[in-house]
């Protein structure tokens, strides 16, 4: 025991906060978009498969150009791509959104890990792309503790701090923003008032893609350098989850989003320094600590009023 | 003589599928105008004018504005030609304060910011201008009806409208209050703007319009000045055929005591429908009428009754037994039948045919039930006879429920509970959304009951049928009970000010 103590100094504890935002951040970026999908009315439960195209097409893409900026790009595009297939099916043709996302999840999963083989063929040394390399900001990274936290990360981070203060903005203090909310709510009132509805759908389910994808290609070429079947693991539902959590506000899924990322990081601490519980109970932790969370706060969060619901004009 | 209309529609026909909601509709409308659309529920009133804002698109026919031939490609289109709207369900986003309401969809000074702080004195200056009282900073959720009618108003003119649509705005306003809304709307079209008013009903197309045009069944039928018509000519045109405008009821005494409801309080969807300890009790062969504005707790009174709704404290008592918190199943075996207020969602499964629905809620019944296997056989027989009692109109009764129109589904819910030989019938908005003539079959069913010694709590917002009707009205408002009267003391004005949350007795102190 004396053992395990002597090794939470604070470079521990450093290091452990650092790996929470690190984890954190794929999960934020797909539960940024969900909140412009959700906000718009649309329930993107796709979002597992535009994270997971995202963490392919991107670990493709730099593996054949050796770029991992164009490769980012490119998975990101691939994400939002297939936001606008599930937005196609569901804005356009007015099917059930739970059931096109589930349809569409298993799709992408069924491409992805085909795809992978095809290409590398089944083997056992998995295909490496150098990772993103951190940028230490002048100055600010001489802060003690904090510094080495946030000012010493790599350029996806800083990214994904600047679209939460942006997101945030164009939400709430935007033209755009108050009628992506305006279609979430009411669409019919919305229509009244001159708001083209489905393009305004299809605007939002076109960002979230393109955050899910960003947030998977995180995944395969920013945190772990490669690719290997459902690397996803889930976290696209876990991002619905903050989502909620989250209130539907970008700042509060930060918060949460967080806690989840300090929950994984935890775990794969614990296994390190060798505690002795099963691994697969501490891989539960973060998933279990989610549900539990949500069963607190979920009751009290107050969805957009017409999320999932299709629109049509002339329906009644 | 040469007229100039700022808006005409000609020939209009829309279809829904196989089904024509306008046919070769005509409609002339003159600057500075107040014409009203009269028709019963369905005649295709709402449907003409969302054809005119661009909701809808018309099968056929144009629409002119000021003489010109206009083609309108959605609201924002309509907006842009000086056309305003304030539907028959207000079309605000309550999570939203009236400053974001007004603001949705304009083109900001700031963009792509929005710019409340010009949004919020351009509101001023309007409501102003136009003597509406209107907080922008207010949410829509906090506003009462008719305050939120006013924002609707608003943000109409907001716009510039020239023409502006009203399409029944006066269903869920009291008395009191829907005069506020004539003055308003006569100063408006004195202003030169063109006033489209809604309605079904005749008292106030013939008090405030100048001209009606009449819709039946989605035809023309008629264009009068109100100046030389009659209500009773009013009234035939708009059904079709003669109709007694009164309701004819016998004296009853009323029996022993049946209902009796004491200090209930019930949590509802919002404060003001939220019941706070209310009281009141009702007897044998009497009609209690139930008035009010929508949503001052008459839903939760009757679903507390019915046991749909948990009672936080008091009790509910029928034939002397306590029935406070039963579940619905305990209370329906005591007889206690309910005709809620949607047909289509509580009443009924859309989806099943009409044998189903009409046994649903005797499925424990042994008449129906065989060891859990549903008897066919007699429900079809049973069916089959309220079919034919209360002449439900329909192609045969393997046909779903939603295939039926909103008159005849309502009179197989009528038929089905009156079956269960109720001790007590609740019955909420039963007349709501129907055409005259079921109107009057539903009227007469009642008073049936009525004589035959039930007792029936009837929950309206029509107050001409609720004077009517019931032995005694009790007004709610804002979950309270701000009065009980008998049906000779009830009078328009008297239940109108009780809806606005008056009490009886300062009204009656005030009058002395
Ligand atoms: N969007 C729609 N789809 C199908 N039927 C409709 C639609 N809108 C209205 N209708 C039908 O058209 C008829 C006229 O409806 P409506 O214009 O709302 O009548 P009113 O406003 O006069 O009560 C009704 O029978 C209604 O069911
Ligand atoms: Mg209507």
């Amino acid at each position: 025991m004396n053992n395990i103590f002597s090794q939470l100094d604070l470079a521990f504890w450093i290091t452990f906060i650092a790996a929470s935002v690190r984890t954190a951040v794929p999960i934020l970026l797909a539960a940024l978009g969900e909140i412009f999908a959700e906000r718009s009315g649309v329930v993107n439960i796709n979002l597992e498969g535009q994270m997971l195209f995202g963490a392919f097409v991107g670990f493709i893409v730099t593996y054949i150009t050796g770029n991992l900026l164009i490769g980012t790009i490119v998975g990101a595009t691939a994400g939002m791509l297939l936001a606008l297939l599930f937005g196609w099916v569901c804005i356009s043709k007015l099917a059930n959104q739970i059931v096109a996302g589930i349809t569409l999840n298993i799709l992408a999963l069924g491409i992805t890990s085909y795809f992978f083989r095809i290409i590398f063929g089944v083997t056992t040394k998995l295909p490496h792309v150098a990772t993103y390399q951190n940028i230490k900001i002048p100055l600010l990274n001489q802060i003690p503790i904090l510094g080495e936290i946030l000012f010493n990360n790599n350029i996806i981070v800083y990214l994904t701090i600047f679209i939460i203060v942006i997101s945030n903005i164009i939400i709430f203090r935007t033209t755009f923003g108050l009628k992506l909310r305006s279609v979430g709510e009411y669409p019919r009132a919305a229509e009244t008032m001159g708001v083209n509805v489905k393009k305004m759908r299809y605007i939002a389910v076109g960002i979230c893609g393109l955050l899910a994808g960003l947030g998977g290609a995180f995944i395969s070429v920013g945190i772990l350098g490669g690719f290997m079947e459902n690397i996803t693991q889930g976290r696209g539902f876990i991002a619905l989850a903050i989502v909620i959590f989250g209130k539907w506000n970008p700042y509060k899924a930060l918060g949460a989003a967080l806690i989840f990322g300090g929950a994984e990081a935890l775990q794969v601490r614990m296994q390190v320094i060798g505690i002795q519980i099963p691994y697969q109970f501490m891989l539960i932790i973060p998933y279990l600590l989610t549900a539990i969370v949500l069963i607190i706060t979920g009751r009290k969060a107050i969805a957009p009023a017409a999320s999932g619901i299709p629109y049509e004009r002339e329906k009644l | 003589m040469s007229h100039n209309y700022s808006l005409s529609m000609k020939n209009i026909t829309k279809k829904f599928g196989d089904f024509t909601a306008n046919e070769n509709v005509n409609l002339d409308v003159e600057k500075g105008e107040i014409h009203g659309i009269l028709g019963e529920n369905g005649a295709g009133k709402s449907t003409l004018m969302n054809v005119l804002y661009g909701l809808y698109k018309q099968t056929e026919g144009d629409v002119y504005i000021n003489e010109e031939k206009v083609q309108i490609d959605g609201p924002l289109d309509a907006i842009a030609k000086g056309i305003g709207m304030i539907h028959q369900h207000f079309m605000l986003i309550s999570a939203f304060s009236v400053s974001e309401n007004i603001a949705l969809g304009l083109k900001s000074q700031k963009e792509p910011f929005i710019d409340m702080v010009e949004i919020k004195r351009r509101i001023k200056e309007v409501a102003e201008e136009n003597n509406l009282t209107v907080d922008p900073d207010a949410m829509i959720s906090d506003l009462s009806v008719g305050q939120q009618q006013q924002v609707e108003i608003l943000k109409a003119l907001y716009r510039g409208g020239e023409i502006l649509i009203l399409d029944e705005p006066t269903g869920v306003l009291t008395p009191q209050e829907s005069e506020k809304l004539f003055a308003t709307l006569k100063m408006i079209a004195k202003k030169g703007h063109s006033i489209i008013f809604i309605s079904h009903k005749l008292d106030e197309v013939l008090e405030i319009c100048d001209k009606v045009t009449i819709l039946r069944r989605g035809k023309n039928v008629g264009v009068v000045s109100t100046e030389n018509i009659s209500k009773k000519e009013l009234a035939g045109l708009m059904v079709g055929r003669e109709v007694t405008l009164s309701i004819e009821k016998e004296d009853i005494k009323p029996g022993k005591l049946v209902l009796d409801v004491s200090n209930l309080t019930v949590k509802g969807s919002t404060v003001a429908s939220s019941l706070k300890s209310i009281s009141f009790s009702a007897r044998e062969g009497e009609i209690i009428g139930i008035a009010g504005v929508d949503g001052n707790g008459q839903r939760e009174l009757v679903e507390a009754i019915a046991g749909l709704n948990k009672v936080i404290s008091g009790t509910i008592k029928v034939n002397g037994e306590d029935i406070t918190n039963k579940s619905a199943k305990e209370i329906l075996k005591r007889k206690i039948a309910l005709i809620p207020e949607s047909r289509k969602v509580v009443g009924s499964v859309c989806q099943f045919n009409l044998v189903d629905n009409m046994i649903l809620r005797q499925l424990y019944d042994k008449k129906f039930n065989c060891w859990g296997v549903i008897k066919y056989k007699e429900a079809n027989i049973y069916t089959d006879e309220i079919i034919e009692e209360y002449d439900i109109r329909t192609a045969g009764k393997s046909i779903c429920a939603a295939q039926l129109s909103g008159g005849n589904l309502q009179k197989l819910i009528l038929g089905r509970e009156i079956h269960l030989d109720p001790n007590l019938l609740l019955a909420m908005h039963p007349t709501r959304g129907l055409d005259v003539g079921a109107i009057e079959f539903v009227h007469e069913k009642l008073l049936e009951q009525r004589k035959a010694g039930k007792t029936i709590v009837y929950v309206s917002t029509e107050l001409e049928e609720v004077m009517g009707l019931s032995d005694r009205i009790i007004v709610l408002y804002n979950g309270k009970i701000t009065g009980i009267v008998d049906q000779l003391e009830a009078s328009r004005e008297l239940l109108g000010r009780m809806m606005a949350g008056e009490y009886i007795d300062d009204i009656k102190e005030a009058s002395l």
